[in-house]
């Protein structure tokens, strides 16, 4: 987040820019890529059975011996402190084990917050935890109650008394702007980019837009609440965690509670739902602190209230996006800047201006982001953040000045296709936007979208098509280890503490190995989701899936390496190097002369050995520093809107997406599937009700926050060019996350177009349409 | 949610009488209540189950029906005589919460729900007059784009959050109430209070009476009737606007109409000015918004719902030339 980042950054950039592609990785392309075997099957997820007859246990659902149930108080002030606290009411009623406050926590250091300078770490907030009697944001955690029932808790939290000094809060969007901080770097990025003199060229150009674009807050609303399980042994700490980063999160408690690494255990084989709200926050220490003192196992799942208030949610935005463009629809300038909320306790930047940064070729390009600081829960990553709200500016924006211009949107972006990095000139991995919209265009039928907006119309409803781009880009997070366990039966058992959050992480991880070690999809046992595994990085960024790729591709390696030096002198394959033979069908075999082969089972009996083992890291993630890479999307929509309330019906969504080689199509579909209808709910409904005048969240159940309900969404289509990335593993990049990019504006543009009404501020709510 | 007793109702004198009882409250489907008590809004000692209760739909001697306090709100619309002879409330019912909660929510508990307003819901932090009388309306300047436009006061601007209603109040429901003095009827119209200095009092209720049945005269014009909510959401929200309206047209005029909204009001709104306007005219979209502006002449709209005076009146229109199949 510093000038020295920028500068160490900058300085790596430009080093891999001189240094040849093939020392890289990626600079051989994965030899998987194009081979036909497990990856690329429509597998069924392997845990499908466990989830279907209830046999997944969930952090909240993990019984132990003794356990006690665990509620929290949430601060119901926004700035102050606790002036009166009386427990002992509470402390008196039926079955309560323990009234934790700040006067008998522990005293906490602060948890270590993730950030590009610590990716190790995991806190989403850098505020202490029941550390004192200050109240820094409506929701704080203030009080932990223990009963031996959860009713019994529940009620016993009711007769804590607690009185409030109440003190000055800053809530107020606007006000807070005179005192808005400008950030040397947006994660990686350096925050402001000039490039040329772009307010000039938007002055001369014959055709321009220049608007503001408004997104709310949105709250997280994963169908599993935030809950943990946990009991003390001495001072070894047992988590149930619902968790997307289990070996951070172990690492962070290690310390945070003084206890040795290896005597700390965080489970959570199941998630249900993270979207970015599942790292470390508040809960989990209060509910260890409560086990330890209490000394006994205690379960805590917040309670929906208590996740709108107390796990931050994506922050509202006010973007600027400005076009120019000449005669010939080339654009001379491209703004992109605005400000959103971001407390300096908070971890996440909303980087909606970098998907723009990468976008389209221009003669100039402005950039920047501003934060604003209010006293709010530290908001945190939801789904394409940054990308999801930033693509509704831009991508509104596009459309604008394409039906300015009497142009096609989609020929309009095809005339700005950059083809390098407009602002860097880094070379593209691969980049097959332009394909997608194609092929999507073709699919849905775009040539029947009338060009002249509220032309459409059948009885009181208006209908439009419309269509924006989406954008995420493709991360690889550096370490994380694999273990490969193989046995002389041809079993291998693949281990690391993977998260899988509903993805398919183990389906998917398991197609790849199978086709890593040349063993069929049934000899593979795929271990994740527990800290005693070798450690894998969060699951974030959409960059599970080639993280942890890129780790079975080591250990492969390494176990090739393993197997050659077993197989001995006398095997066919003996003067083999592990670049030199690959493995199929539970054989080495030499890609030079395929007949030169060794089956693994040969190879162990000669050496004597049941099983080999092997773990490996992952190399350095440089491929995403050399190229430009990120995952793409065209996202086509057809609404309606009526002409007589202003509701707006979305009737078809069809995805066409660019995101490498496509691993398993049912659970990429799925995951992309389940991104739109994320993007479809920002752009009609969901918006956090955030009173400036108390600070205090108003919709904090999923009653009045609402998300789409099964009849707002439509079939969606989902298809991809499938061209795979020769830079990166598997050839595949992130598809979490770009789901939901895009999709708002494409709504937003067929919105438009049905009603010739141009909507700026999400949601989409009929009262702007009337 | 605090500790209570439950107990349940065998009669519903028995009812009656437990109703009476210090903190005592009837329990029918639990949807709203319990999330109440939840909420630490109601603070119940005894919770009183009344769902033995009637849940039978009659037919009586006149030609109505006579439907039980108890009846879940899924078996009302389903009912084959409320299908054909009053589909405005098969409707309405229907467009109304989930499947789920349906299933579980009795008519009476539907007619007796109380605020969906954010500050109501919010004892923790918020300021509400209903909840706690005197204590000031956070939604009069905070979020009130679901609250009343008319009927409101200074003291509280909470709409009624039912669909059922709307459409009972258009086919003139009586309300039997059954209390320690013994029974009386009263029309649903005339059942909600209007807020104005104690919007904690939400009905004509006595303490101790209950709601024993639902009585729908015999209305023949309501065989050709209609609902229609609009909300953002396209399922399980709460109307930003409804219409109930039964109508027939004889000649091109209006000879028949029962019109009530929700969304608006404090209580299912019924718009007899409208009525009267219209009564005798032609359905055109001037006659409907010069009705409509008379009905809505007391309006006091707020930041958040100005626009329901607009909606409302073009929902109006839609309504009565869908019914009536003139193009408006």
């Amino acid at each position: 987040m510093s000038r020295v980042q920028n500068a160490v950054i900058g300085s790596v950039k430009t080093v891999l820019g001189w240094m040849p592609e093939r020392w890289l990785p990626g600079g051989t392309p994965d030899p998987l890529i194009g081979r036909h075997g497990e990856v690329g099957r429509q597998a069924s997820r392997l845990d499908g059975p466990q989830k279907v007859q209830g046999k997944a246990r969930f952090a909240a659902e993990v019984a132990m011996e003794g356990m006690c149930y665990a509620t929290l108080i949430n601060s119901p002030i926004t700035r102050g402190r606790i002036a009166r606290l009386d427990t002992a009411a509470a402390e008196a009623a039926p079955g309560v084990v323990l009234v934790l406050t700040h006067r008998n926590m522990p005293r906490l250091e602060i948890v270590p917050v993730m950030s590009i300078s610590n990716m190790g770490a995991v806190g989403n907030s850098a505020l202490p935890i029941l550390q004192d009697d200050q109240i820094r944001y409506n929701g704080q955690v203030i009080a932990l109650v223990l009963a031996e029932t959860q009713e019994q808790a529940d009620h016993a939290a009711t007769l804590v008394e607690i009185g409030y000094e109440q003190a000055p809060a800053r809530t107020r969007f606007e006000e807070a702007k005179a005192n808005a901080r400008t950030p040397a770097s947006i994660l990686t990025e350096k925050n402001q980019v000039s490039v040329g003199d772009a307010p000039r060229e938007l002055q001369q150009a014959p055709y321009s837009v220049d608007n503001l674009y408004r997104t709310p807050g949105h709250n997280h609303a994963a169908i599993e609440l935030h809950a943990v399980t946990t009991a003390w042994d001495g001072d070894a700490l047992t988590l149930h965690d619902a968790t997307q980063a289990i070996a951070p999160t172990a690492n962070a408690l290690a310390k945070l509670f003084g206890v040795r690494r290896e005597g700390v255990r965080v489970l959570s084989p199941f998630v249900g739902g993270g979207f970015g709200g599942k790292a470390f926050w508040d809960h989990q220490v209060v509910a260890i602190a409560a086990a330890r003192i209490a000394a006994r196992p205690v379960r805590l799942m917040l309670s929906r209230e208590a996740v709108c208030r107390m796990i931050g949610g994506r922050t509202p935005t006010e973007q600027r996006v400005a076009l120019a463009a000449d005669a010939a629809g080339k654009f001379t300038a491209v703004v992109h800047t605005g400000f959103s909320v971001m407390p300096t306790y908070a971890v996440c930047p909303e980087q909606y201006s970098l998907g723009s940064r990468a976008a389209y070729r221009s003669k100039t390009y402005q950039f920047g982001q501003r934060h604003l600081d209010l006293d709010v829960v530290p908001n945190t990553y939801m789904r394409g953040p940054g990308e999801s709200v930033g693509s509704f500016a831009m991508e509104s924006a596009v459309d604008e000045l394409a039906h300015q211009m009497g142009i096609d949107p989609i020929e309009l972006r095809r005339r700005n296709e950059p083809e390098t990095h407009p602002l860097s000139g880094t070379a593209f991995s691969q980049r097959g936007v332009l394909e997608a919209y194609r092929m999507g265009a073709e699919r849905f039928g775009w040539d029947q979208r009338s060009a002249a907006p509220g032309t459409r119309r059948e009885g009181e409803w208006l209908t439009g098509m419309g269509c924006a781009t989406g954008s995420f880009p493709y991360v690889r997070m550096p370490a994380g280890a694999v273990r490969i366990h193989l046995t002389q039966g041809g079993q291998a058992t693949v281990s690391c503490s993977a998260q899988d959050m509903g993805m398919g992480t183990s389906t998917v991880q398991s197609q790849h190995a199978a086709d890593r070690l040349g063993l069929p999809l049934e000899a593979i046992t795929f271990e994740m989701g527990d800290s005693d595994l070798p450690p894998a990085p969060m699951a974030g960024g959409s960059a599970q899936t080639v993280s942890i790729a890129a780790a079975i591709a080591a250990a492969a390696d390494k176990l090739t390496g393993e197997l050659l030096r077993m197989a001995g002198n006398a095997s066919p394959v003996a003067g083999l190097r592990a670049g030199e033979v690959r493995l199929v069908g539970g054989e080495l075999v030499s890609l030079e002369d395929p007949a030169r082969r060794d089956s693994f089972h040969a190879i162990l009996s000669r050496a004597g050995r049941e099983t080999v083992t092997v773990t490996a890291s992952a190399s350095a993630p440089l491929e995403m520093l050399k190229f430009a890479m990120q995952s793409m999307s065209a996202i086509f929509c057809e609404a309606r809107v009526s002409a007589v309330t202003g509701e707006v019906r979305v009737t078809r969504l069809l995805g066409s997406f660019d995101c490498g080689t496509i691993l398993n199509p049912k659970t990429a579909a799925s995951q992309f599937r389940g991104g739109m209808i994320m993007g479809l709910g920002m752009a009609l409904t969901e918006e956090t009700l955030f009173d400036e005048r108390s600070g205090r969240i108003m919709n904090a159940s999923l009653a009045d926050y609402h998300i789409p309900a099964h009849l707002d969404v439509p079939d969606i289509e989902v298809i991809w060019t499938g061209i795979p990335d020769p830079r990166s593993p598997l050839g595949a990049r992130g598809i979490g996350e770009v789901g939901i990019t895009g999709v708002a504006a494409a709504i937003a543009n067929a919105v438009f177009n049905a009603t010739g009404k141009r909507v700026r501020d999400l949601p989409l709510t009929l009262d702007k349409l009337l | 949610m605090t500790p209570f007793t439950f107990a349940r109702a065998t009669s519903p004198e028995d009812a009656a009488r437990l109703a009476a009882l210090e903190g005592h409250r009837l329990l029918g489907g639990g949807t709203n209540l319990v999330d109440l008590m939840r909420k630490g809004v109601e603070h119940p000692t005894t919770l009183v189950d009344v769902t033995a209760l009637s849940t039978e739909i009659i037919e009586t001697a006149r030609g109505g029906l006579l439907i039980g306090a108890a009846t879940r709100n899924t078996a009302l619309a389903a009912h084959p005589l409320v299908r054909t002879r009053y589909p405005v409330l098969s409707r309405a019912i229907l467009a109304g919460a989930s499947a789920q909660i349906r299933n579980m929510a009795t008519v009476a508990g539907n007619i007796l729900q109380r605020s969906r307003c954010a500050y109501f819901n919010d004892p923790a932090a918020s300021r509400c007059n209903k909840r706690a009388p005197g204590s000031g309306c956070d939604a009069r300047e905070g979020f009130n784009r679901y609250h009343a436009i008319i009927g409101g006061s200074p003291a509280c601007i909470s709409a009624h959050p039912s669909d059922m209603c709307v459409a009972l109040v258009a086919l003139d429901a009586q309300v039997h109430l059954l209390g320690m003095t013994g029974a009386r009827t009263v029309p649903l119209a005339e059942f909600y209070r209007l807020p104005g200095d104690t919007p904690q009092i939400e009905t004509v209720m006595a303490p101790g009476e209950i709601i024993t049945a639902i009585e729908l005269p015999p209305l023949p014009v309501a065989a050709r009737s209609d609902y229609r909510k609009v909300r953002d959401r396209a399922s399980y929200a709460f109307a930003l606007v409804s219409v109930a309206a039964c109508a027939s047209v004889q000649d091109g005029v209006l000879t028949e109409l029962r019109l009530a909204f929700g969304g608006i009001a404090p209580k299912p709104w019924r718009a007899l000015h409208a009525e009267q306007a219209l009564l005798g005219g032609p359905v055109t979209r001037e006659a409907v918004f010069a009705a409509m502006d008379l009905e809505l002449a007391e309006a006091a709209p707020l930041a958040g719902n100005a626009f329901k005076l607009e909606l409302a009146r073009r929902t109006a229109v839609a309504v009565l030339a869908d019914l009536t199949g003139v193009t408006a």
